[in-house]
C-alpha cells in the first residue's frame, strides 16, 4: 500500500483524498522540498495542548505537520502475575531496570523460564529502551547518534540478559509478532513483555489463554525518579495534495481525530491509547469493553500516571534506511548469533548512516 | 469468396476508398504485421519505454517534482556489502534452480511419459497443482513447516530422526534451502510440462528401431530422448536463469525482505527495498539495468555456447 501510494504521488495521478501512513515509511513522503501532502498545521493549533505533543512532531518537517496518529503508542511493560507470583516477586516493586534484572534472576530460578524476550529482527524493544533516555537513532536536526553512549550502553545490558545472566531469550521467530513468539507466550513461556499500549489487540487475539493474568506496568526506569515510557510506532493520516476536495478532506480528518468524539472511538473500537489526552478519564474510557475483560480496569489509570513521561522519537529521512539496519544487522548479530559485540554493531550501522 | 462476388456492386455506390481499406487488410504483405501488431505494441510500451526510462532515471536523483542528474553516483552507491550479499546470494540460488528445476523434472517427465507408468494423469496433476496456487500462499505455509520451535513440523520430524531442530529462516544456509525448497515445490510441475511437451514430439519410430537395434533403455534415453529435447531443454534453461535471476517473493515470504544478515536478500528485493521502502528510485533503477546487463549477457553466452545462434539449423 505505502508503495502504490508513493508511487501515485511522485507519478502525480492517482493518490487518494486520505491515506494512512505508517512512522517507518512516513519519512519517505517527506523528503525533497516538494512535499506531496498538504499541511495541517490550522488545524491542530488551536486545540493543541489538549494533545501529546511528540505525536504531532514525528510527523512533521519545517516546523509543518502533515500527519495525524491514531494513538500514543505508550511502551510499557507486560507481566505474567502468574510466573511472577510463582517466583515471589512483587511486580510493583520492580522500579528500575536493575531491579527488572535482578527479578529477572529469580525468576529464572524458580520457574526455569526466562524474565523476558528481546525482539532481534525488530526494533520494538531497543527502540522505547534508548528513547526513554532521550535517546536514539537520530537527533533533533536528523544527525545520526545511533552509536552514542546510551545505545552502547543499552545493547550491552540487552546482551548481558540474553547471553550473560541469561534472563532473557531472542523472541522465537524474532520478533513479538510471529506464530512461534504468539504460542510461546501463550503458553507462559516467558514472564513478561515489553511492548507499546497498541501490542494489547495481540494478546486478545493470539494469546487468549493469557486472559486475567497480564498486568501493564509503566517500564522500568534506567535511574530513579527517570522517565517511564516512549511513544512507539504509529500511522499518521494524511490528505495528499492531490486531492480535488482538500479543504474538505482536511477538515474531515480534522474532524475525525482531533476531535474528542474521535479520540474516544480510537480506543472503543481499535483499543489504542488515543492522543487527545483530555479524554484519558472521560467517563466513555472508562465502560467496560473486551480489554478491560481482559487485563483488568485501570489501564488509564497507568497512561494518566506516566503521560509526563512518555518519552518522543525522531523521525529523519533516513529513518527507513536506519530501521531496515536495526531489524537485518544491529540486533540480530550482538543478541542472536552473538557474533559481534553490541558497540561494533552499532558503530558499523552509524557509519553506514553517516554516507 | 462471396467478397469477390459482391466486389462489383459494392464499388458503384460506394467508390474507392473502402475497398483500399479492404485491400489493405485483406493484402497478405500487411497480415504478418497485423498479427504481431499486439506483441509488438506491448512490448514497446511496457518493456522497452521502462527500460530506456530506468536507463535514464539511474542517472538521476529522484523526489516528487524535483529531477537531478547525479552522473555515476546511483552506480557507486552499489558498491556495499549489502549489494554484494544480493548478487551472491542470487548467483547461489539461481545455481541451485538449476541443478534441481532441469534434470528433476526431466526424468519425473520420462517416468510419467512411460508405458510402464500406474496413473500418469495423476502424477502430472499433482506435479503441476503447485503452479496454480499463489507463492504467498504457500510461503505462508512453508514458513509454518519450517517454524524454529521444537514443535513446528519439520523440527518434529527432525528430533524423532535423532537429529538437532533448525532454525531455519535465520541461518544462511537453511535459508537458502528454504527458498530453494519454495521455488523448488512451485515450479516443477511447470517445467515438467515442458518436457512432456518436449516428449511428445519425439516420433515413437525412433525408439522403435532402436529397440529392433538392440537398445537399451539408458541408451534411448541418452541418445534419443536427451538430444531431441534440446531445444526445450535450451529454453527451460533460459527461463530459468532469468526467474533465478529475478526471483524475489521466494523470499519476500519468508522475511518480508529485511533478512537478519541479509541471508535471504535479493537483486530484486534489495531494488524493491531501495526505490520502494527507502524511496531512492535512481539507485533502485541502477540495481535494474546492472540486473539486465548481467542476464542479458549470462542468457546470450549460453544461448551462443548451445549454437541457437547459427542460421544453418
Amino acid at each position: 500500500m505505502h508503495n502504490k501510494l508513493l508511487i501515485a504521488l511522485q507519478s502525480g495521478v492517482g493518490a487518494p483524498d486520505i491515506a494512512d501512513i505508517e512512522i517507518s515509511k512516513f519519512g519517505n513522503f517527506l523528503k525533497g522540498s516538494n512535499i506531496p501532502l498538504a499541511e495541517l498545521d490550522d488545524l491542530i493549533q488551536p486545540e493543541k495542548d489538549k494533545f501529546i505533543q511528540s505525536r504531532f512532531d514525528i510527523y512533521s518537517k519545517n516546523g509543518h505537520n502533515y500527519g495525524i496518529d491514531f494513538h500514543v503508542g505508550a511502551t510499557v511493560m507486560y507481566y505474567n502475575k502468574e510466573i511472577m507470583d510463582q517466583a515471589g516477586v512483587k511486580i510493583d516493586d520492580i522500579k528500575t531496570w536493575q531491579d527488572y534484572a535482578e527479578a529477572g534472576k529469580k525468576v529464572l530460578a524458580a520457574t526455569g523460564k526466562p524474565m523476558t524476550t528481546v525482539e532481534v529482527i525488530d526494533n520494538w524493544t531497543f527502540w522505547p529502551m534508548i528513547a526513554q533516555q532521550g535517546s536514539d537513532m537520530f537527533d533533533q536536526n536528523g544527525q545520526v547518534t545511533l552509536d552514542n553512549e546510551t545505545n552502547i550502553k543499552t545493547l550491552k545490558f540487552l546482551h548481558e540478559m540474553v547471553h550473560g545472566s541469561k534472563i532473557a531469550v531472542p523472541a522465537p521467530g524474532g520478533n513479538h509478532h510471529k506464530e512461534e513468539y504468539y504460542g510461546f507466550m501463550n503458553k507462559g513461556g516467558a514472564a513478561s513483555v515489553l511492548m507499546p499500549m497498541w501490542y494489547m489487540g495481540r494478546f486478545l487475539e493470539y494469546m487468549p489463554d493469557l486472559k486475567g493474568k497480564i498486568v501493564i506496568r509503566p517500564m522500568p526506569s534506567w535511574e530513579p525518579g527517570g522517565k517511564r515510557s516512549a511513544g512507539m510506532g504509529g500511522t499518521g493520516t494524511v490528505v495528499t495534495k492531490q486531492s480535488k476536495q482538500l479543504e474538505l478532506a482536511r477538515q474531515f480528518l480534522g474532524y475525525a481525530k482531533l476531535s474528542k468524539e474521535g479520540n474516544i472511538r480510537v480506543w472503543k473500537t481499535m483499543g489504542f491509547d488515543p492522543i487527545r489526552w483530555d479524554v484519558w478519564d472521560a467517563p466513555e474510557i472508562k465502560e467496560k469493553n473486551k480489554y478491560t475483560d481482559y487485563f483488568g480496569d485501570g489501564i488509564f489509570d497507568i497512561l494518566l500516571e506516566i503521560k509526563d513521561e512518555i518519552q518522543p522519537v525522531n523521525i529523519s529521512e533516513k529513518t527507513p534506511q536506519a530501521i531496515d539496519l536495526i531489524r537485518k544487522d544491529v540486533l540480530f548479530k550482538p543478541l542472536k548469533e552473538n557474533s559481534m559485540t553490541p558497540e561494533d554493531a552499532l558503530k558499523k550501522a552509524a557509519d553506514e548512516l553517516r554516507k | 469468396m462471396d467478397r469477390q462476388v459482391s466486389a462489383p456492386a459494392d464499388s458503384k455506390t460506394v467508390p474507392t476508398k473502402p475497398t483500399r481499406l479492404r485491400s489493405f487488410f485483406h493484402s497478405q504483405k500487411m497480415a504478418p504485421y497485423f498479427f504481431v501488431a499486439p506483441f509488438v505494441i506491448s512490448f514497446l510500451l511496457f518493456m522497452l519505454y521502462p527500460i530506456i526510462s530506468a536507463f535514464y532515471m539511474s542517472f538521476q536523483e529522484i523526489l516528487p517534482g524535483e529531477e537531478t542528474f547525479v552522473g555515476l553516483k546511483n552506480y557507486q552507491a552499489l558498491n556495499n556489502e549489502h549489494f554484494y550479499a544480493a548478487v551472491s546470494n542470487t548467483v547461489i540460488y539461481t545455481i541451485w534452480t538449476l541443478i534441481i528445476l532441469i534434470p528433476v523434472p526431466l526424468v519425473l517427465a520420462v517416468l510419467i511419459h512411460s508405458r510402464f507408468m500406474l496413473a500418469p494423469v495423476l502424477f502430472r496433476s499433482a506435479l503441476f497443482l503447485p503452479a496454480l496456487t499463489s507463492i504467498v500462499v504457500g510461503g505462508a505455509i512453508f514458513r509454518l513447516i519450517f517454524g524454529e520451535m521444537d514443535t513446528a513440523p519439520m523440527n518434529t520430524i527432525l528430533i524423532k530422526l535423532g537429529f538437532s531442530p533448525q532454525q531455519w529462516a535465520m541461518e544462511g544456509g537453511t535459508a537458502m534451502f528454504l527458498m530453494v525448497a519454495l521455488a523448488s515445490w512451485r515450479w516443477m510441475g511447470i517445467n515438467l510440462l515442458y518436457f512432456l511437451s518436449g516428449l511428445q514430439n519425439i516420433p515413437k519410430e525412433l525408439y522403435e528401431s532402436a529397440e529392433i537395434d538392440g537398445a537399451g533403455s539408458l541408451s534411448k534415453f541418452f541418445r534419443i530422448t536427451l538430444p531431441l529435447l534440446k531445444p526445450v531443454t535450451i529454453y527451460v534453461l533460459t527461463i530459468s536463469i532469468y526467474g533465478g535471476f529475478t526471483m524475489f517473493t521466494e523470499s519476500y515470504v519468508f522475511w518480508t525482505n529485511h533478512s537478519p544478515g541479509d541471508i535471504g536478500l535479493t537483486l530484486i528485493g534489495y531494488l524493491y527495498q531501495q526505490s520502494f521502502e527507502n524511496f531512492n528510485m535512481g539507485v533502485g533503477s541502477a540495481i535494474g539495468i546492472v540486473l539486465l546487463v548481467t542476464i542479458l549477457v549470462i542468457n546470450i553466452v549460453q544461448l551462443k555456447l548451445f549454437g541457437q545462434f547459427r542460421r544453418e539449423e
